[in-house]
């Protein structure tokens, strides 16, 4: 913007519309209430004072997914959960973003071999930003997760990105 | 809640106690009592039981529950067992009498025991006992859903923790992992659906 910068009066913010609309998303991501097992406990901790996830503005729990824009999958995924699972994250509004925390999300974990009733793997299931390793993860962990996602969306563009459309035209060919 | 506390009055003072039964007095009853029924006694163990007969099982039960002397008035858990190797399935019951002692206690242990019952494994039929003790009822859907033990006489026969499409029985020891449920892949390395254990 250097070129237009300082050529109207004081108090007036010139900006990309992909920076301001990045910049109020990284900052108000809403998770949705939903943890599935012992990784829930550390999510839960993580909202709690000690490490005070509202201090980022992601504080804000909802009760339904039409209001979250993130979905920490906190906990094993079993075969049975995996179609509500799939629900809740469709009936998630876009843009939507999806964090596999732990072990078990990541990859089945413990019960990779031995686990007849867990998906190995949620990004078998829904596609997946952020993978947070750990039985269960640290909330330190759980706050680096949603910091790298941060990243994620503010390099989001509403225009097309040339690097994308070169591969997928070399790919067509 | 008197009338309790009359029966625990009358056991402080030694008279109209309930009885205390050994594992042995148990079995000798209960051989007594059913005779051919009672297969197998083992009082002499860390898991005193006896093995009955499926058939007479639910006489047994009844006996175990309403004989002022065995007097087991609760049913602890129910563990099914694969005998993969005798082409059997068992399942365990363990029991528990439980009477007032004093007003300040209510309820102490007078004595625990279990019992075995044997089925075929291919074709696996025990009758219930959720109508003699209502705990009974949970239990044995969770041994049917994951043992494959039909209970019959059960008020609600289905799966309780597996999706009810489910297909097979997860704990029997020859049961062969899901390669894929409803689109999802069931195992991520190639063959290997069927650990061994």
């Amino acid at each position: 913007m250097s070129w237009i910068e300082n050529r109207f009066e004081e108090g007036l913010i010139l900006t990309s519309v992909d920076w301001a609309q990045n910049w109020a998303r990284a900052y108000s991501i809403w998770p949705l209430t939903f943890g599935l097992a012992c990784c829930a406990i550390e999510m839960m901790a993580t909202g709690m004072s000690r490490w005070d996830l509202d201090r980022f503005g992601w504080g804000a729990y909802r009760a339904t997914p039409r209001q979250a824009d993130l979905m920490i999958v906190a906990g094993t995924v079993t075969y049975k959960m995996a179609s509500r699972l799939k629900r809740l994250f469709s009936q998630m509004p876009e843009p939507r973003w999806v964090i596999a925390m732990g072990a078990c999300t990541v990859g089945g974990g413990p019960y990779f071999k031995h686990g007849y009733h867990v998906v190995k793997g949620v990004d078998l299931i829904v596609p997946v930003d952020v993978y947070i390793p750990g039985c269960p993860p640290r909330p330190e962990a759980l706050l680096e997760g949603i910091l790298r996602l941060q990243d994620k969306i503010r390099h989001m563009s509403r225009a097309k990105d040339p690097v994308v459309e070169a591969n997928k035209e070399a790919l067509a060919v | 809640m008197a009338a309790k506390i009359a029966v625990a009055r009358a056991n402080e003072d030694g008279e109209e106690a309930d009885p205390v039964m050994s594992p042995e007095d148990i079995c000798a009853h209960l051989q007594k009592q059913f005779g051919e029924a009672v297969v197998e006694a083992v009082p002499q163990s860390a898991h005193p039981h006896v093995v009955v007969v499926a058939a007479k099982w639910s006489e047994v039960a009844r006996f175990l529950r309403d004989d002022p002397e065995m007097g087991f008035n609760l049913l602890r858990c129910i563990s099914s067992v694969d005998l993969l190797a005798d082409d059997k399935l068992a399942c365990v019951y363990d029991l528990l009498a439980l009477s007032p002692v004093s007003a300040e206690e209510l309820m102490t242990v007078r004595h625990a025991f279990a019992v075995r019952v044997c089925t075929e494994r291919n074709d696996p039929h025990i009758p219930s006992v959720a109508d003699l003790w209502p705990a009974a009822n949970w239990h044995e859907r969770e041994a049917y859903d994951l043992m494959g033990v039909v209970f019959d006489g059960h008020p609600d026969l289905r799966r309780i923790l597996c999706p009810e499409d489910w297909e097979g029985h997860p704990l029997r020891k020859d049961y062969e992992f899901p390669v894929e449920y409803h689109g999802i892949p069931g195992t991520t390395e190639h063959e290997l659906y069927s650990p061994r254990h």
